[in-house]
C-alpha cells in the first residue's frame, strides 16, 4: 500500500449530452487509490451516466478519463476490465442460468487463453474450482456453489457479482448501486462486505442514499443535476447546506 | 478436498448419465432405422436435424436469432451438385468445399449483422439471405428454377458405393453425429461457457473483459459452416440442389422445427426436425394443406409449451434447473 493516496482514476471536465439534454456537465473527479469513494446524488442527478462514461458503457460528449495516468476515454470497455477496471451492474448482474461456480469460473477462465477453444472439454476448467469454491467462500455463498444463479435471493445475487468481480482481481472495483433494494439485514452484510474486499484495492460506488454510504466511505461526492454540488468526506459533505437541501426529507432518515 | 466433488456441476454425473444413455440408445436406433422406414425418409430427417442443430447452436447457445441460415443451407447445397456433377468431384470434397463456402458466408453475414442486436440481427441475416436467393436465381451455375437435378452419387473416399441406400444412409448418418458430437463438445467447452454467459447477460461478460463480438462471430461462423455440411448433404442425398433451399421460407422452417423441439436444449432440434419432416412427409399424401396444418400445430406449442417439447420435458422432470 505504498501508493495510498495517490490518484488511480480521474475524470476532467466530463460532460454527456442526449440530444440537447446535459446530464453530466464538466465534472472533475478523483479517485485515490485504496479509498473508497461514493458517488451519491438524488434521481436523476446524472449519477450512473458518470458512472457509465468512467466503465466506457457511454462514451463522453467532451472530456477526458485517466486511469494510473493513462488517458482511456477511448478505450473499449471490454480492454479496461483487462486494465484491472471492472464493474457491476444496477441491476444485479448475474447469469442466471449459469450455477454460482459456473458464474464465477467465467470470469476466472479468461487468463487460461483457451476461451475460443470450442473444441475442449469443460473438464479442462476444473482446475478453477478451488479458486472459485475461495471466492464463493469469502461472500458466505458456499452452500449455494451448485444452484443456478437464478434461484439466489436477491442480497445473494448482489453477493455472488461482488464475487465474480473479484475473481478478475480487480485493482479498481466500480459499483453501481450495490445496496439498492436490498433488506436492512442484508445492507449490513453487504457493507461488510464491501469493506472487507476494499482492503487492498480501489472502490468506486454509486448510491442513492447519503446515510447508507456514511460510515463506509472515506470520500462523498455529492451530484445535483449533473454538476458536483459538494466533495469530502461524510462529516464534512453531510453539513453542507446545499446538500442538506438537495436531501431534504430523504438522507437523514 | 471434499469440497472438488461437491463442487463438479450437476450434469457432470446425474443427467450427464442418463444423456449418455439416451445417446446410446438414440444411436442403436438410427443404426437399425433403415430396416424399418425408408432410407431416403430418415436421410432427410438427418440433414434438417443436423440443420436445426447448427441453427440451434447460435440462438439456443448465444442468443443470436438468425433469419437467413438458409442462405448457407441452399448455398452449400449448390457448391456440392455443382463440385460434384459438373466438376467431378469425389463426394468428400464436394462436402468439405460447400462447408467452407458456407462458413465463409457465414464470416461475411457474421460481420455485417453481429454489430446489431435482437430483431435488427434478424433482419440484417434476413436482408442478406434475400440477396444470396436473388444470386441463386440469377446465377448462371445455379440453373434458375431448374436447380442442378442429377447430382451423381458417387463413391465416398473411394471405397464406399452412394449407390447402395443402405451405404448412403450410414454415410449420413456418420455426418449427422460428427456435426451433432461437435455441437456437443463446443456447447460444453470453455468456449461455451464464455457463449452461455453472453446469452445470460451480454453487457455483464463485457465487463469481465471478454469481447462478445468475436465470440458471437465464431458461433455465427460454426453454425454456418454445419448448416452448409447440412444442405451440402441434402443435395447428395437427393441429387439435387434447388431454390426451394434458399428461399426464406426455409429460414423459417428452420425457425420453427427449432422451436418445436426446444431451442437451447441439445436433442430439441432433432425431434423438432424429425416432427416436421414426418407431418410434411405424410401431409403430403393427403388432401390438407401442409402449411396450414403445420402453422396451427406450431401455434398450439408455442401457446402451450413455450420452451418446446424437449424443453418441456427436461423442466417437468425437474433436473432441467440447468438447460444445456
Amino acid at each position: 500500500m505504498t501508493m495510498n493516496g495517490t490518484i488511480i482514476l480521474e475524470a476532467r471536465g466530463l460532460s454527456k449530452e442526449f440530444g440537447g439534454f446535459v446530464a453530466v456537465r464538466d465534472v472533475n473527479l478523483q479517485v485515490r487509490r485504496g479509498t473508497i469513494h461514493a458517488l451519491i446524488g438524488p434521481n436523476g442527478a446524472g449519477k450512473s451516466t458518470v458512472f457509465n462514461l468512467l466503465t466506457k458503457f457511454l462514451t463522453p460528449t467532451r472530456g477526458q478519463i485517466l486511469y494510473k495516468g493513462r488517458d482511456i476515454t477511448r478505450t473499449k470497455p471490454a480492454d479496461i476490465a483487462l486494465m484491472g477496471l471492472v464493474r457491476s451492474f444496477q441491476i444485479s448482474a448475474v447469469f442466471p442460468h449459469l450455477s454460482v461456480l459456473e458464474n464465477v469460473r467465467v470470469a476466472l477462465q479468461r487468463p487460461l487463453g483457451t476461451s475460443f477453444h470450442f473444441w475442449k472439454s469443460e473438464s479442462s476448467l476444473y482446475d478453477l474450482h478451488d479458486r472459485a469454491l475461495e471466492l464463493i467462500e469469502a461472500v458466505n455463498l458456499s452452500p449455494w456453489a451448485n444452484h443456478l444463479a437464478a434461484e439466489l435471493p436477491y442480497g445473494r445475487k448482489r453477493a455472488l457479482e461482488i464475487a465474480t468481480t473479484l475473481a478478475l482481481d480487480p485493482e479498481v472495483m466500480l459499483l453501481d448501486e450495490p445496496l439498492a433494494g436490498m433488506g436492512h439485514e442484508d445492507i449490513e452484510g453487504t457493507a461488510d462486505l464491501i469493506k472487507r474486499v476494499a482492503a487492498d484495492r480501489t472502490v468506486l460506488m454509486v448510491e442513492h442514499n447519503l446515510s447508507v454510504v456514511a460510515h463506509l466511505s472515506d470520500t462523498i461526492t455529492v451530484l445535483r443535476r449533473g454538476e458536483i454540488l459538494a466533495e469530502g468526506p461524510y462529516e464534512v459533505v453531510s453539513k453542507n447546506p446545499q446538500v442538506m437541501e438537495a436531501y431534504m426529507g430523504t438522507g437523514h432518515a | 478436498m471434499t469440497m472438488q466433488t461437491q463442487a463438479l456441476p450437476r450434469t457432470g454425473m446425474g443427467t450427464g448419465s442418463r444423456k449418455a444413455l439416451l445417446l446410446g440408445g438414440g444411436l442403436l436406433l438410427a443404426l437399425a432405422a433403415p430396416f424399418l422406414l425408408y432410407p431416403v425418409f430418415l436421410m432427410k430427417v438427418l440433414c434438417f436435424a443436423l440443420f436445426a442443430c447448427a441453427f440451434n447452436l447460435l440462438i439456443g447457445f448465444a442468443g443470436l436469432l438468425s433469419f437467413g441460415h438458409a442462405a448457407f443451407f441452399g448455398s452449400a447445397a449448390y457448391i456440392a451438385a455443382h463440385t460434384v456433377k459438373v466438376w467431378n468431384w469425389a463426394p468428400e470434397f464436394g462436402l468439405i468445399a460447400a462447408t467452407a463456402v458456407a462458413g465463409l458466408m457465414g464470416l461475411v453475414f457474421g460481420l455485417i449483422a453481429i454489430r446489431r442486436q435482437g430483431i435488427y440481427f434478424a433482419m440484417i441475416t434476413l436482408a442478406l439471405s434475400q440477396m444470396v436467393f436473388f444470386l441463386a436465381l440469377q446465377l448462371p451455375f445455379t440453373h434458375g428454377e431448374d436447380g442442378i437435378q442429377g447430382v451423381p452419387h458417387g463413391t465416398l473416399f473411394g471405397l464406399f458405393d452412394l449407390n447402395q441406400p443402405l451405404t448412403m444412409y450410414y454415410a449420413v448418418l456418420a455426418i449427422f453425429v460428427g456435426g451433432f458430437a461437435l455441437i456437443w463438445r463446443t456447447v460444453h467447452s470453455p468456449f461455451g461457457q464464455v457463449l452461455k454467459a453472453i446469452r445470460e447477460n451480454e453487457p455483464r461478460a463485457v465487463s469481465l473483459g471478454y469481447r462478445t463480438d468475436r465470440y458471437k462471430l465464431v458461433a455465427f461462423v460454426l453454425s454456418a459452416s454445419l448448416a452448409g455440411l447440412a444442405g451440402g448433404t441434402k443435395a447428395l442425398v437427393f441429387q439435387l440442389a434447388s431454390l426451394t433451399d434458399v428461399t426464406w421460407q426455409m429460414s423459417g422452417e428452420v425457425v420453427l422445427m427449432t422451436l418445436l423441439g426446444g431451442m437451447g436444449t441439445l436433442f430439441g432440434p432433432v425431434i423438432g426436425a424429425a416432427l416436421v419432416v414426418t407431418l410434411e412427409s405424410y401431409l403430403a399424401s393427403t388432401s390438407l394443406p401442409v402449411p396450414v396444418v403445420i402453422g396451427c400445430i406450431f401455434v398450439v406449442c408455442v401457446l402451450v409449451f413455450r420452451r418446446g417439447i424437449v424443453g418441456e420435458i427436461v423442466a417437468r422432470s425437474g433436473r432441467g434447473r440447468k438447460p444445456s
